[in-house]
């Protein structure tokens, strides 16, 4: 394997200082692959922020290092870090666009900081709105555009100095799930068309679920678990896992002994009141969720479900195969942890 | 009762209206009066700005997590000197830049004359507006500058200025209505202009018409810039306007 385009040695972060110094990252330690859909997770003020942050050095870690693409972020001049910025771009959950700009000047205008002739930076500028689906959106401002076309633009200006590593922190966080799912795949895309390294942070199971093939899982400013997205979420090991991979704050001590749990996955198909209406009518099976942290927006839903299935173990298969034969849902087992 | 309500209407030049409206005559004394009136204020408004516009840039950037961060000493010593001039009333503060006005222009008096103290005291006040326009940045706006690789410069000139022009015309619509007021305030005291011809003749030499006069053209000049940078404004705010003039090729 060769050299990882991120790494991220005994990183931490203190915000302040003296007796009520904030200790957002504590001793992190990550590699990002070249070529990866990387995820990042956690609950609300886990740090995900911070540590996206850290690895272009908007915030300046307290210690450790920062090495993107073999380069220690840390040791550079303000010159070097400007020029090293154009290989680690980001996209935000705000979209931040220049709103006096069109588009199309929104996307030239990362060319335009590192010089790139006019003509040539509207050329590629124009490439990169077609790339993005918004080739005729071109002339038009910002405010004229709904939030998944502004995120669009942002990701085509991200791209426009041929990034390494395309950093999303929250990006579809403000947005609905079709409009996420339709951002979602575009980022798979750019992933695979231009071999673009992306860091997802979210707090979004489903995003992660979507899209990357590695995690970690960011508790208290520490890696909580890191590695395989399908390893990490069939077998959660840690408590901070289990909190985000089962919704609505089930602890698996409060399964039902006996019974046997699913985690389902819904990716913007159908809504999850009529699954679990229809399982009761389609199949005559009662199931029981556990928990819950779905969105359903327009009909479509998002998110994850717990349920627990009946006792009676052909009820129980009746239910499973039910479910699998679903489009837009993922179903997982989860492990008895009463054994 | 009514002897002192015609002692009132007296006092307002009422009673002698074919008297009073040939003072008006004097066709050109008062157009120059209104030449004066805005020559000065917008000389100095603009170098209100020259001044200003960096000051408010500095107090914005340079602050603890800005784009540039200053010093701290500088930075409060800047803030102190804004404080303090904005905190003496202009008059008084006129009367304080006689001898710079002297120096600078050689007289204190005239309309001329007038354009200095107007810069002293405009000068923290256009900065402040310009300050507060500057805040109104979105701060992510900002950070993703930052994260593509802007300077502080290129935030500044890129960024900063473009986003908020339209609240930095707005605040320029004001200064300028300000420095106007100033203006002819400054007549009092040896300026010329409106405010001059006001005091002299009309409340100095019972010429009311005059007064009246000067008024109702200071009004109007205030309706017309406002009218001009609000509408400036709206037109050059791509969130609400988003139409684009064309370039013709
Ligand atoms: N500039 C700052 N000054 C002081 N404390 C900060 C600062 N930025 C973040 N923190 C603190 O650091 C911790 C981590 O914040 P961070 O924004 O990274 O969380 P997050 O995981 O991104 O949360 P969210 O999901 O809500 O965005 C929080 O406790 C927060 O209060
Ligand atoms: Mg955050």
């Amino acid at each position: 394997m060769s050299e990882p385009i991120i790494q991220i040695q005994h990183l931490s972060k203190l915000f302040g200082g003296g007796e009520d110094a904030v200790r957002a990252l504590e001793d992190i330690n990550l590699d990002i692959q070249q070529g990866e859909i990387f995820g990042i997770i956690g609950l609300s003020g886990a740090g995900k922020s911070t540590l996206v942050r850290c690895m272009n050095l908007l915030e300046r870690p307290t210690e450790g290092r920062v090495l993107v693409d073999g380069q220690s972020l840390t040791d550079l001049s303000d010159k070097e870090l400007r020029e090293a910025r154009r290989k680690i771009t980001m996209i935000f959950q705000g979209f931040n666009l220049l709103m006096q700009r069109t588009c199309l000047k929104n996307v030239c205008f990362p060319m335009e900081i590192s010089k790139v002739p006019a003509e040539q930076a509207r050329k590629r500028a124009m490439e990169l709105l077609e790339l993005v689906g918004l080739g005729d959106k071109a002339q038009a401002y910002p405010a004229q555009l709904s939030g998944g076309q502004k995120q669009r633009v942002a990701i085509a200006r991200a791209l426009a100095t041929n990034p390494k590593v395309l950093l999303c922190d929250e990006a579809t966080s403000a947005l609905d799930p079709t409009t996420t799912i339709s951002i979602l795949n575009l980022l798979k895309d750019l992933n695979q068309s231009l071999g673009v390294t992306v860091v997802v942070i979210t707090h979004q199971m489903s995003v992660i679920e979507e899209i990357c093939s590695r995690v970690a899982i960011l508790d208290g400013g520490s890696v909580a678990e890191m590695g395989d997205v399908q390893e990490i979420f069939s077998n959660p090991t840690t408590d901070a896992a289990r909190r985000l991979v089962y919704p609505g704050g089930v602890t698996p001590a409060q399964f039902p002994t006996g019974g046997h749990v699913i985690r389902i996955s819904f990716n913007g198909g159908t809504a999850y009141d009529p699954l679990i209406a229809s399982l009761a009518i389609d199949c005559g099976v009662k199931v029981n969720i556990l928990g819950a942290d779905t969105r359903n927006v327009g009909g479509k839903a998002i998110g994850t479900m717990l349920l627990g299935l009946p006792e009676n173990r052909n009820d129980a298969a009746k239910a499973l195969n039910y479910i699998r034969a679903q489009k837009n849902i993922t179903v997982e087992e989860v492990p008895d942890y009463h054994e | 009762m009514s002897e002192t309500l015609i002692a009132l209407f007296e006092g307002w030049g009422f009673t002698k209206v074919p008297e009073q409206i040939t003072y008006l005559s004097d066709f050109g004394a008062l157009a120059f009066s209104i030449w004066e009136t805005i020559y000065a204020p917008a000389l100095a408004t603009l170098f209100a700005y020259i001044i200003g516009l960096p000051l408010g840039i500095i107090l914005v950037i340079g602050e603890p997590g800005g784009v540039r961060p200053l010093p701290k000493p500088l930075m409060s010593f800047l803030n102190t000197v804004v404080n303090l001039l904005r905190s003496v009333p202009f008059l008084i503060l006129m009367v304080m830049v006689f001898p710079l006005s002297r120096l600078i222009l050689g007289t204190s008096v005239g309309t001329a004359a007038t354009i200095v103290p107007l810069t002293v005291a405009a000068a923290p006040y256009v900065a402040r507006l310009v300050e507060i326009s500057l805040r109104e940045m979105d701060r992510g706006v900002i950070e993703a500058a930052q994260a593509m690789g802007c300077s502080a410069w290129q935030i500044v000139t890129k960024v900063m200025l473009p986003e908020c022009r339209p609240s930095l015309i707005n605040g320029a619509t004001n200064a300028a209505i300000t420095i106007l007021g100033y203006g002819a305030m400054a007549g009092a005291i040896g300026g010329g202009g409106l405010g001059s011809i006001a005091l002299m003749r009309g409340h100095g030499r019972g010429q009311k018409i005059v007064l009246y006069a000067a008024v109702i053209i200071l009004v109007i000049l205030v309706q017309v810039i406002q009218s001009i940078g609000t509408a400036w404004s709206v037109k050059s705010d791509r969130r609400i306007n988003p139409t684009q003039s064309k370039r013709r090729t």
